[in-house]
Parts: structure tokens; sequence; C-alpha cells
């Protein structure tokens, strides 16, 4: 089991016929994903590499029955590829573009409100269900199918979490990179619920950064809620304040939204946070051995 | 992106958002002669630069004739200002506003901002007027109203008459101030802000609800429907470091420290920082190269990282997910044999062709210290530059 993507989910790219959506749509075929079609306007009818191209999302949904889209669609226009696939009533949108202007995801925000349609990112990485789908840029042979979760704002943080757990013989479950934008999607909350409901999935790795308060929201709903070990870590410990550490939402303003105060928060509710990014895995594997959890948890021979 | 006031409200002025009458003086004498154009009694002199806290450092002088402006424009121009904001090495003042003086009744606060929890853009306001919101945020929270705003119907207007109300502006004077906020929130959507703050807004003795100063951020991904904006950047207020990166679309910001740091991605960007600190090291720089870095924006990268003579030692920390570690060891030798690498260079390599990559920095006869692991490459930096 896992969430939100498996070997079932029809996927179609938004964005096919440009040089990024090729690429990715390529990869995630090789991994063994389920892509069904693509769109990019005024080239529908064509095919890429035996996919077919349509004019519209309604048209691809109609015609392949895709139930998720992923979008690399340029930043200027791709607020609208949102919330076209929002009104195709696909079940999942995952939004890679990075540099969206925020006023315009304030618009989709409202836009998405009483539809049923899921939103991950814009600025994202993506989602992976390891061994059955890959929908985003993340590297797949990095992934090992298992039993641990992982949710972050970033990309490359998430790859290592990723990797210190495969070199460990502990598998993911689902990796999630929820993206490092202030208004966004699927939040913190909104994806260790789904982990938390998965029966396959036994713990948790959360990553999180400087800027807002998703993970002090999201620290307080994990004591009052979670039933599985959640380990943490918070990346821009020495980010000096009002600077924008490449993330439009990694920004300390204000005084607030700085790594200390995350921390403290995550370990008052019961989170352990690993030190330095390096020791992610370790700190996993001591909570795991603590809860009895690690035999469980081992799905892979040590690389 | 960052404007100075005086080019904030010329933008404010545009959308009805009342502000006193000013002009911009680069030097003394267009200073008199602004003074002069103005023609009140009174006119205040106040430095342009990028950062808060100008009045307390000594940058806003009140002058009662001509005589007083030649004397603080003199004073101002080229003064180095040191504000809470600026950091210990200050700013150097380049631009004056002169602007004239008005009849001062009672101070307020209006700001703009996105809030994250609701996607929203909110407007706060309070009638601590001239204090930073961040200290009236810690000290008397229950002064600070906010309203939530719809993106449909923006800011109606029953929302800012109940936000003048309960920020006590009088009576007679809640629809102009109501009409205010409107304006600025007209503003701040048309040119996409990202903060709008008026600190002071101010209410006068002849009845009048102005912007006394005026703060306004851009988002920087709509620049580019916003070549307006883009004009009024001022490169003096930049590091000269950072607007090199930016030509590159590197994402760099300069730090205090030693160690120069080139990664890929922000969250690795930001966590390299932090664990050279954790072995004890301090960072000169974040440096996220982006998941699509060429060869060239590599060696881009490093001869930036280069250029900073605090710079004692690099760590490029790498996982090359879409990027390819042999791509950058490629950039890596590219750039150490163009800039002369004459400081250590530690090198963790880790993901796709990884062991390529590891080959190509090995066989390239060049002093590169190999890591492996993260934390073994910042133990190894930290230890190479002390």
């Amino acid at each position: 089991m896992s969430i939100l993507v498996n070997k079932n989910t029809k996927v179609i790219t938004q964005g096919i016929t440009g040089k990024a959506g090729l690429f990715h749509t390529r990869q995630a075929i090789e991994y063994g994903t389920n892509i069904v079609g693509g769109t990019s306007p005024g080239k529908g009818g064509t095919e890429v590499d035996g996919i077919p191209v349509f004019n519209t999302v309604a048209e691809a949904v109609a015609k392949t029955g895709a139930n998720a889209s992923v979008i690399y669609v340029a930043a200027p226009f791709a607020a609208d590829a949102i919330m076209e696939a929002v009104d195709a009533e696909l079940d999942l949108v995952i939004c890679i573009t990075e540099g969206i202007p925020v006023l315009d995801m304030v618009k989709v925000k409202r836009y998405m409100e009483g539809k049923k349609t899921r939103l991950i990112g814009p600025n994202c990485p993506g989602v992976i269900t390891p061994g059955e789908c890959k929908i985003g840029i993340m590297p797949g042979y990095i992934h090992t199918p298992g039993k641990v979760g992982i949710v972050s704002r970033s990309g490359t943080l998430t790859y290592e979490a990723v990797h210190q757990t495969t070199s460990r013989g502990i598998g993911q479950s689902t990796a999630v990179g929820i993206g490092g934008d202030p208004v966004k999607g699927m939040e913190f909350i909104d994806v260790l619920k789904l982990f938390n409901e998965d029966p396959d999935t036994e713990a948790v790795i959360m990553i999180g950064e400087i800027g807002g308060t998703a993970e002090e929201e999201a620290a307080e709903w994990i004591a009052a809620n979670m039933k599985k070990p959640v380990v943490g870590f918070i990346g821009g410990q020495t980010a000096p304040p009002g600077k924008r550490m490449g993330h439009a939402g990694a920004i300390i303003s204000g005084g607030k939204g700085t790594a200390a105060e995350k921390i403290k928060k995550m370990e008052e509710c019961g989170i352990r946070v690993a030190k330095t990014p390096a020791v992610i895995g370790e700190t996993l594997v001591e909570v795991l051995k603590e809860k009895g959890l690690l035999e469980k948890v081992i799905t892979s021979p040590v690389k | 992106m960052n404007i100075h006031e005086y080019q904030g409200k010329e933008i404010l002025k545009q959308y009805g958002v009342k502000v006193p009458e000013g002009r911009v003086a680069f030097t003394v004498e267009e200073a008199v002669a602004a003074a002069k154009e103005l023609g009140t009694s009174v006119v205040v002199v106040k430095a342009q630069i990028h950062a808060g806290g100008r009045g307390k450092a000594g940058g806003v002088k009140v002058a009662k004739n001509l005589d007083e402006v030649r004397t603080y424009a003199e004073q101002l121009l080229g003064k180095v200002l040191v504000t809470h904001q600026t950091g210990p090495e200050g700013k150097e003042v380049k631009r004056l506003l002169i602007e004239q003086g008005c009849d001062i009744k009672k101070e307020y606060y209006v700001g703009l901002v996105v809030d994250r929890s609701t996607g929203r853009v909110v407007m706060m306001a309070s009638e601590e007027g001239g204090t930073e919101i961040e200290e009236v945020a810690a000290r008397t929270p229950e002064k600070i109203f906010k309203e939530v705003i719809d993106p449909v119907t923006g800011l109606n207007p029953f929302q800012a008459q109940r936000l003048a109300y309960a920020i006590n502006i009088p009576n007679e004077l809640v629809k102009k101030a109501a009409q205010f906020m409107m304006s600025l929130y007209k503003a701040f959507v048309d040119k996409d802000c990202s903060i709008a703050e008026i600190n002071p807004l101010v209410v006068t003795g002849d009845g009048e609800v102005m912007a006394l100063d005026a703060k306004l951020n851009f988002d920087s991904n709509a620049l580019f429907r916003h070549p307006e904006i883009v004009a009024l950047r001022d490169l003096d207020e930049e590091d000269e470091k950072e607007i090199e990166a930016s030509k590159y679309d590197l994402s760099y910001i300069a730090l205090d420290g030693n160690i120069g740091c080139m990664v890929n991605g922000a969250g690795l960007a930001m966590a390299t920082m932090d664990i050279i600190k954790f072995y004890g090291g301090e960072p000169a720089n974040f440096l996220d190269v982006g998941g699509g870095a060429t060869e060239e924006k590599v060696t881009e990268a490093f001869k930036i990282i280069l250029k900073d003579p605090k710079v004692k030692g690099i760590f490029v920390n790498i996982f090359g997910g879409i990027m390819k570690c042999d791509v950058i060891a490629n950039g890596v030798i590219a750039a150490a044999k163009q800039v002369k690498l004459d400081r250590p260079l530690v090198v963790r390599l880790e993901g796709t062709n990884v062991e390529l990559g590891k080959k190509i920095l090995n066989e390239s006869g060049l002093n590169i210290v190999a890591a492996e692991s993260m934390a073994d490459g910042a133990q190894k930096i930290v230890s190479l530059v002390k």
C-alpha cells in the first residue's frame, strides 16, 4: 500500500512537448509509471513516443481516463494549467513548475475551494511510490519499496533522506515533496493524515525548513493524532533573517519562521529531530529500534 | 525585490493613495531646489536606503528653512547609515527624499502580506503607528486587527471600515481611511507586491489620511510581468556577487563566514550551511546551482565564490538526481583551471553517475579532497580552513 499514487494511477503530462516535460515523461515511463497521454495546446492529434497529445486536459481525460496530471508548463502559464486540471476533476495534480507568482497561487487556492482535486506543489520534486509510480523529477533508482513515508518541502533533501534510508535497507511507502512555495497545495498535515491511515506506513520522516509555521502546526497535529513515530529535520538553522534562501517560502520575516522555533516545537511534540542532514537515516533507525519497529521496517538487504 | 520609499510613494499616488508632496534629490543643490519648489515652511529630509529604522539611525531630519535643508543634505549624502536592518557595515546614503512637512495628529499602522496558512492576502492595522509591527505583535497583540481578503471580491468596503473603526480612526475620517486601504490593496495586487507597509499612516490637522512612509516589496516570481518595477531596481543596494549570480540564474546569498559552498537544491544548500556550522565552521554563502545546471553555470558559480576574499576553502556538496555527477565534476575542473584555484576544495558527490564523477575528479591532477559523505566533507573543509 501507499498514499496518493500507485500502479493504477493513470497520468497525463501537461506541457508534454516542452523540454522538461518530455525528458521527465520519458524517465517516468522508464520507471514504470502509467503515462496515458499529454497536453500541449495546438499540438492535439499528434503523438510523442507513441503517447497521444491533446489540446486540452478535458479532452485528454475523456479519451484516456486519466486520474492524475503532472505539470511542467512555464511559470507564467502554470497557475492556469493547475486550474484547467482542477476543472477536469482529476483526483491529483502535481505541479513541478518553479517561479509561479504567489498571487496567482492565491487565486488557484480560491478556485480549488469545494473541488475534489488534491494539489501537490508547485515548486516541488513530485511524488513517488517506489516500484509502482513515479511522478516528478526525482531520480527513481535511489528508492526502494518499503514502509517509511517521507514528506518534505525540499527536493534534494528528500533525495538525501531516501538515500539514507535505502542504504540502511529501509524502503519507502511513498515520498512526497510538497514544495518550497509559501502558498501551495497539500501541506504537511494533509500528507501526514494520509500516512497515518495507510496500513503499510510504519513511520514517517518530515523535512521542513525556515519560513512560515507549517512545521509547528504539523507538530501539534502529530502530538494529538499521529499513531506512528515521526522523525524530523529542519534546514536553515544558519540562515540570516530577511533573505529568501532559494525557495520563495524559505524566509525568516519579522523574526518569525526560524529553525530554532520549529525544532523546539517539534521536540516538545515528541518528534526526534536529526541534528544534521547527514544523520536523518541514523535518527530514524534509533527511533525505530526504541519502538521495536526496526525488524518490521527493514525490507531489503542493506546496500 | 525592494525599492526606495520615494519610488513606493510614486506608485501609491497612481492608485489614489494620499502621500505628502515630495522630490528625490541626488545632490545637495537638488535637495535645496526641491525644498524651494515645495514651498512649505517645514520640509523633511529623508535618507533613501533599502532598510528600515532610518529615523532612529538619524536618517530623517526636519528642516525649518532652506539653510537647514542644505546642512542636513550635506550631512546625509555620503553618510553610512547603520540601522538594525543594515547589519554593522551599514549602507551609504546616495539619494534623499525632500518632502513637505505635515501636521500630524496621530500615527497608525496598515500593512498587507500574503498569509501562508489561509493562502490569502491579509490586511493588518493597528493604532500603534510608528512602532515596528513585530514589536506591537509581541507586546500588545490585541492591538493588531486583521482582515482576510477574498481574491474574488478584493478588500470589501465593510472590511476596510471595520478596520478603521477597530483602530479608532476619528469617525469623520473613517470613509477616507477605508478608501485609503482599498486603494492600497489595489496597488498591492496590481503590482504583485509581497509586502506593503504603511508605517506610519497619519491623520493630519487638516483632516487628511496619508502615507507618511511606504515600504513595498515585490514578488520576484512576478517581475516578468512588471518591467516598470524592474526599472526601479537600485543595484547600489545589492551585493555585487548576488547581482553577478542572478545573471546566471544562480541563487546566491552572501554570508559572513570563510567556507564557500556550492550545492544543488535550496534545501540541501541550507542544510550544508548548517552542517558546516555544526562542525565548527562558518559558511561564506548560500549557493544553489539548481536542478539543471550546466558546466558553464558551475564554472560561473565557482568564480563568484572565489571572488569573495574572505573565502578560505570551498565545499561542493552535490546530490545528483537530474544533475549528473560527471557534469558537476567537469564543471568543477573547468572552473578550477580557469580561476587558478588556490584554496582547499572538498567535493562530496552522491547520486547519478557518482562513480564516473569521482573518477573524473581523481584523474584531473587537481588538488581536490574527496569526501565519503556529507558529514565527512563538512569536517574535512572545516579542518582545512583552520
